[in-house]
């Protein structure tokens, strides 16, 4: 086909279906579906994401994540265990009801009740006082600084129409008939939900009573689920969609490359890190015997220091990733700066594995997600290989996330040797990080849950307990780096890279690319 | 007559409640649903009390009966995924595998029928080999690298058709919605309906060949040629009408086999259809819509096996006798 | 035509098999007779000669593959994705170019199609096996025995082999609380197959057993007191080789496309030992980046090996017709 004639065809094409085209419309696709539109029911990233188009919460994160006003105007800390927010007012949710104090208190109770899979966004012994109708008290147990970190995807609700609707209990899986909540939105964002068919598609519509000015010029927004790689790559490329995410790093040139369309990427907040198995006395999935290999510091350092992560970043990553040395963004915390890596070095890795009982390495079973993280086979794939060059045989088991989190984590009673896992503090704060990954934890996984290796060192546990109440900032960031340099000089964990976003979008279409992977509509303009 | 239709009727009932019994046992062990419905950072108090609601701590047993009670009610439950009934999410579904069914055994028989016939009548002619080596091109890749394959030419090369969903669809009486009376429903039904379609294509195809081939040497075939019927005629009227028979049976048979093997098509194509919602089902351990689809697939190949053999009865005498 | 080959054909069908094997009145086929009428088809010939040079290459792939993409140790990650050699920025050891792990594609894809040939053969044995066995007992034993046998039969023909699968695949999971893919994947591509497989043996042993079993020596074979075991294992099995010999060839063809597309779907054979369908899966992912090499060839080497395999089905099944001779 000649380039004139497949550029007739295109022109026949557009001819056929923009004839509508006052009405500016955004068609996106990402890999998963948006299941139940209640904002309390799935602790999930698009999901929280998607609704937060619709729905708002007393804080949002803008388009550098620094935390804005949203339906609070201000707050203030009065003493350290009463915070006092002042709403906005003037705020109408989409069928018109006022948003007032009484919204607010009700969105807590609803969130901390039973069904509800975001409880843990207001501490449980918190109490709210409603001050008048435009201003609210939280009166805490503890002092606690980062209470309000992930109020940007607590989201309120309105109390009347939750009410009426009998909406109240936050839908659960066991119920017969979803709940009214479920199947409609109600929220004061800049977008109403108009249809929702879930796994299939949802239309949003722009919210003309919206409280803040709109900088965005979308009427309509289309999203449709399109689970195959490929498939959402076709149909960016073919111009069906406007944007899709993510994109596969391997499709960047592809999509750069092409008329009309552009890869957009940045660093990502997630860490990519490997874990070991360093509680058990014997690994479950090893060729030693009688003995934890892993509970010896030198063959961890010795695991690190063959893995060549700059192949990792070129070959595997395609660039589209930065190696780190903690396990958290360097966004996220002030003096990631002081660590830094192990060198890559196989000679040192064989003679560490030598010096600790080992010279003929061993062999061990290693667990893997495969549609979880950018191409976390792939990386998992060259670990393996890289890890033969020092005799370490790995017997990769990488399988779909379902069935990989059920197997590695608490409820599959932490069935693993050495993993692969990513992790993104949900409050952008490290003392998440710590208090998940890194204190000790007991079988059942009290403590932090996902320490799926189980290691325990006292002084990081005690370093958590105390960052959590420190309000000065320079000594809190002097704490968090001790703790991190002692999970850095044990080689507790072998943090891998941030992996990189990739979002593939029409040239006419701009939009902000958040560092949390969230897709604001209200950025975006189509011309 | 009623004594062979109530033994048959009352197999295909102990049928639907071995299927039944196996849907149930297996999908009860498939993955944790707990890990599906909450997020990570659910603790694990909470994830029990879930367990305990949703009734995965009852007696297995229990568990059993409370399924088929509710499933003979066509009530599978609601979906881990989707908070929905399963029930709902199928009727929004099933018109669209319905559908892409139809539209690519419509091109299995317009494509299938004639390539057959010509290459049982010319048996040994240059193009029914090409008909036959070129079909079994159809057969010989995976239907998800032909899929692939078309989307890479027809979507993003020559950006004809589209690559996925079901484009423009519309609303006809209170469920069923169409993509039949829209340019980009249309439009949209071509790659997958060819995808799916190719493989039965070939079926048909090679069906019709053997079948002519069988036929054009029966003596009834040769008794009316040398009665000095023309070729047309004998070719048309009577080797053709006997050849159909064995193919309608089987095309309605394939249908069942068509709904099923959609599952994949509808995966790279995007198609809004119960097959996806399968397999992202079986990714996503959302039992109850596993169960369903499985129910629902076993019930129709058993309800098509019931009316065939019951149409059999008649067509075939001698099997009033009994079975043997 | 009778009952048995409506049964016969539902039976080739719903199994989505292809080709249903013509009822065979049975054949006695002098070996002449089949040599003959290969050496007339020039395709077959092709065809047979395909198939051998794709076995051989297949089966000896440690001695004849350039490389051996199972040994970690020697595969680079700096070497991922070098283009074939008549490319720019091509490397000449890898003459097909190499993956996204930097495998050598050529050694792969011989080491692949081992893997999916042992995959089809085994499969193809453990269904025919069971497949014969229930065929006969259910043709010969009639009543009863026949009936469970056919509804079993029909069960299953309500689980498609991706469907089965999956199923297995989750079951396992379940039982042993996780699986090893590495270990488990081929047994669950093995047993999936084959439970998806049998029944169209078991259907068409059974129709012909009815037919032999009512003829005048197995009826004489019985009056003279020999073992039921005896007269099914001696005069009617060797009856119903030939349509079991069609099914097989057909169902090899077959079983290595459907393994292909478990792989696609996340439960074939795991990519550290790939079987052709788990390097297109893969190479899939590389299809729009220019990296085509990495799905292509493995594609092509499947669509050639499963073309010639069912090229000799064809004409088996036309040579052992008898009503086309």
């Amino acid at each position: 086909m000649t380039k004139k004639s497949l550029l007739l065809a295109a022109a026949l094409l557009a001819a056929g279906a923009g004839t509508s085209a006052q009405a500016e419309t955004l068609k996106f696709a990402f890999q998963g579906a948006l299941n139940a539109l209640d904002p309390y029911s799935l602790n999930e990233t698009f999901t929280l994401s998607s609704l937060g188009n619709t729905y708002e919460g007393l804080t949002r994160r803008g388009a550098d994540l620094s935390i804005e006003p949203a339906l609070a105007e201000s707050w203030e800390v009065l003493e350290p265990t009463r915070w006092r927010f002042h709403l906005r007012k003037g705020v109408k949710f989409h069928n018109g009801s006022d948003f007032t104090a009484e919204d607010v208190a009700f969105s807590v109770d609803r969130v901390r009740s039973e069904g509800s899979d975001l409880t843990t966004r207001v501490p449980a012994d918190a109490k709210v006082e409603v001050v008048d109708d435009y201003t609210v008290d939280f009166v805490l147990a503890s002092p606690n600084p980062i209470l309000h970190y992930e109020w940007d995807t607590f989201y309120i609700m309105d109390k009347e129409w939750t009410t009426e609707n009998d909406a109240v209990k936050v839908t659960s899986a066991s119920d017969t008939t979803p709940n009214y909540a479920a199947l409609h939105a109600n929220g004061t964002g800049p977008f109403k939900i108009s249809s929702h068919e879930a796994g299939v598609k949802t239309v949003y519509e722009k919210n003309d009573g919206w409280w803040d000015e709109a900088k965005h010029n979308l009427d309509t927004v289309e999203f449709t689920p399109i689970g195959s790689d490929a498939t959402r790559v076709a149909a960016l490329l073919s111009g069906e969609l406007d944007m899709v995410y993510p994109i596969p790093v391997q499709d960047i040139k592809r999509i750069n490359d092409n008329a009309g369309t552009v890869a957009l990427t940045g660093p990502e907040l997630r860490t990519i890190f490997l874990g070991m198995d360093q509680m058990r006395d014997e690994l479950l999935y090893s060729d030693v015997k009688g003995k934890n290999p892993m509970k010896d510091a030198r063959v961890r350092k010795a695991f690190y220091q063959a893995i060549d992560i700059e192949a990792i970043k070129k070959k595997v990553m395609r660039d589209l990733s930065t190696p780190s040395a903690i396990m958290i963004s360097p966004f996220l915390f002030s003096k990631a700066g002081e660590f830094e890596r192990y060198p890559y070095d196989t000679e040192a890795a064989k003679a560490l594995l030598a010096e600790a009982g080992y010279p003929d390495g061993f062999s061990i079973g290693m667990d893997c997600p495969n549609d979880r993280y950018v191409n976390d086979e792939a990386i998992c794939q060259a670990v393996a290989a890289m890890l033969a060059r020092i005799n370490v045989k790995v017997d990769l088991n990488a399988q779909p996330k379902a069935k990989y989190f059920a197997k590695i984590l608490a409820s599959g009673g932490y069935d693993t040797s050495f993993y692969l896992l990513g992790w993104t503090p949900g409050s952008l704060d490290s003392w998440n990080v710590l208090s998940n990954l890194m204190n000790c934890r007991d079988e059942s996984g009290a403590g932090s849950p996902f320490n799926n290796g189980g290691f325990c060192d006292e002084k990081i546990d005690s370093l958590t307990k105390e960052i959590l109440v420190e309000n000065d900032p320079e000594k809190r960031d002097g704490m968090i780096a001790e703790a991190f340099k002692i999970s850095h000089d044990n080689a507790y964990y072998i943090p891998l890279h941030q992996q990189g976003l990739a979002w593939g979008v029409a040239d006419n279409v701009d939009l902000v690319q958040r560092a949390d992977n969230q897709f604001k509509f209200r950025f975006v303009t189509k011309n | 007559m009623i004594g062979f239709a109530a033994r048959r009727l009352l197999q295909a009932m102990i049928v639907m409640l071995v299927v039944a019994l196996l849907a149930f046992t297996m999908f009860r062990f498939v993955g944790d649903p707990i890990n599906q419905m909450v997020g990570i950072e659910t603790s694990l108090e909470e994830r029990e009390a879930l367990r305990e609601r949703l009734g995965l701590n009852d007696p297995i047993p229990v568990q059993f009966l409370r399924f088929i009670t509710q499933a003979a009610q066509f009530d599978f439950g609601t979906s881990y995924q989707f908070r929905q009934p399963v029930s709902e999410l199928f009727a929004k579904r099933i018109p669209a595998t319905l559908e892409l069914s139809f539209a690519s055994a419509l091109f299995a028989l317009v494509v299938g029928i004639p390539m057959g016939i010509y290459a049982g009548l010319n048996r040994e002619s240059a193009i029914s080999k090409l008909f036959l080596s070129v079909s079994l091109i159809g057969i010989s890749l995976p239907t998800f690298f032909i899929g692939i394959l078309l989307i890479f030419l027809f979507s993003v090369t020559l950006q004809w058709l589209p690559s996925f969903g079901r484009g423009e669809v519309v609303q006809v009486g209170s469920w069923w919605t169409t993509g039949f009376l829209t340019l980009s429903g249309l439009k949209a039904l071509i790659l997958p309906s060819i995808t799916l379609g190719l493989y039965q294509m070939t079926l048909i195809m090679r069906l019709i060949r053997a079948e002519m081939l069988e036929v054009i040497r029966t003596d009834y075939i040769k008794f009316a040629r040398a009665r000095g019927l023309p070729d047309r005629l004998v070719n048309f009227r009577h080797a053709l009408k006997n050849t159909l028979v064995p193919v309608i049976t089987i095309t309605g048979l394939q249908l069942g086999a068509i709904i099923a093997f959609a599952t994949i098509t509808e995966t790279v194509f995007q198609w809004p259809g119960m097959g996806l919602m399968f397999l992202q089902a079986v990714q996503n351990v959302d039992i109850p819509i596993m169960s369903a689809y499985l129910l629902l697939t076993a019930f129709l190949f058993v309800a098509i096996n019931f009316i065939v053999d019951i149409l059999y009865f008649f067509i075939d005498p001698r099997l009033r006798v009994g079975r043997p | 035509m009778p009952y048995v080959s409506n049964e016969e054909a539902k039976a080739a069908v719903q199994d989505r098999a292809g080709i249903p094997p013509a009822p065979s009145r049975l054949a006695r086929i002098v070996d002449s007779d089949m040599f003959h009428s290969f050496l007339r088809s020039k395709v077959t010939v092709v065809a047979a000669c395909g198939t051998l040079i794709l076995f051989l290459l297949a089966f000896l792939a440690p001695w004849v593959a350039p490389h051996n993409p199972f040994d970690l140790a020697s595969i680079s990650i700096l070497d991922a994705r070098v283009p074939p050699v008549w490319m720019e920025y091509s490397d000449p050891r890898f003459l097909l170019g190499t993956d996204d792990q930097g495998r050598d594609i050529l050694s792969a894809i011989f080491y692949g199609m081992r893997i999916s040939l042992i995959v089809g053969f085994c499969s193809v044995a453990a269904a025919a096996t069971i497949g014969i066995t229930l065929g006969l007992v259910a043709g010969y034993m009639g009543g009863r025995v026949d009936a469970v046998i056919m509804r079993i039969a029909d069960v299953q023909l309500t689980f498609p082999a991706i469907l089965i699968a999956l199923l297995i695949d989750g079951v396992a999971a379940g039982i042993f609380g996780s699986i090893d893919r590495e270990v488990f994947a081929f047994y669950i591509l093995i047993v999936s197959l084959a439970l998806s497989f049998w029944v169209q043996y078991a259907r068409t042993v059974r129709g012909s057993t009815m037919v032999e079993k009512n003829k005048e020596y197995v009826q004489a074979a019985r009056v003279i007191g020999i073992p039921s075991v005896t007269i099914m294992a001696r005069h009617i099995l060797p009856n119903v080789m030939g349509p079991v010999m069609v099914i097989a060839t057909i169902n090899l063809a077959l079983a290595i496309v459907t393994e292909a597309t478990l792989s696609f779907l996340g439960v074939g054979m795991p990519p550290t030992q790939p079987s052709l369908g788990t390097l297109i899966a893969i190479g899939n992912d590389f299809l729009y980046s220019g990296e085509w090499w990495i799905a292509i060839f493995p594609g092509l080497a499947l669509a050639l090996l499963v073309l010639n395999v069912n090229l000799l089905g064809d004409w088996l099944r036309d040579a052992l017709n008898p009503k086309l001779r």
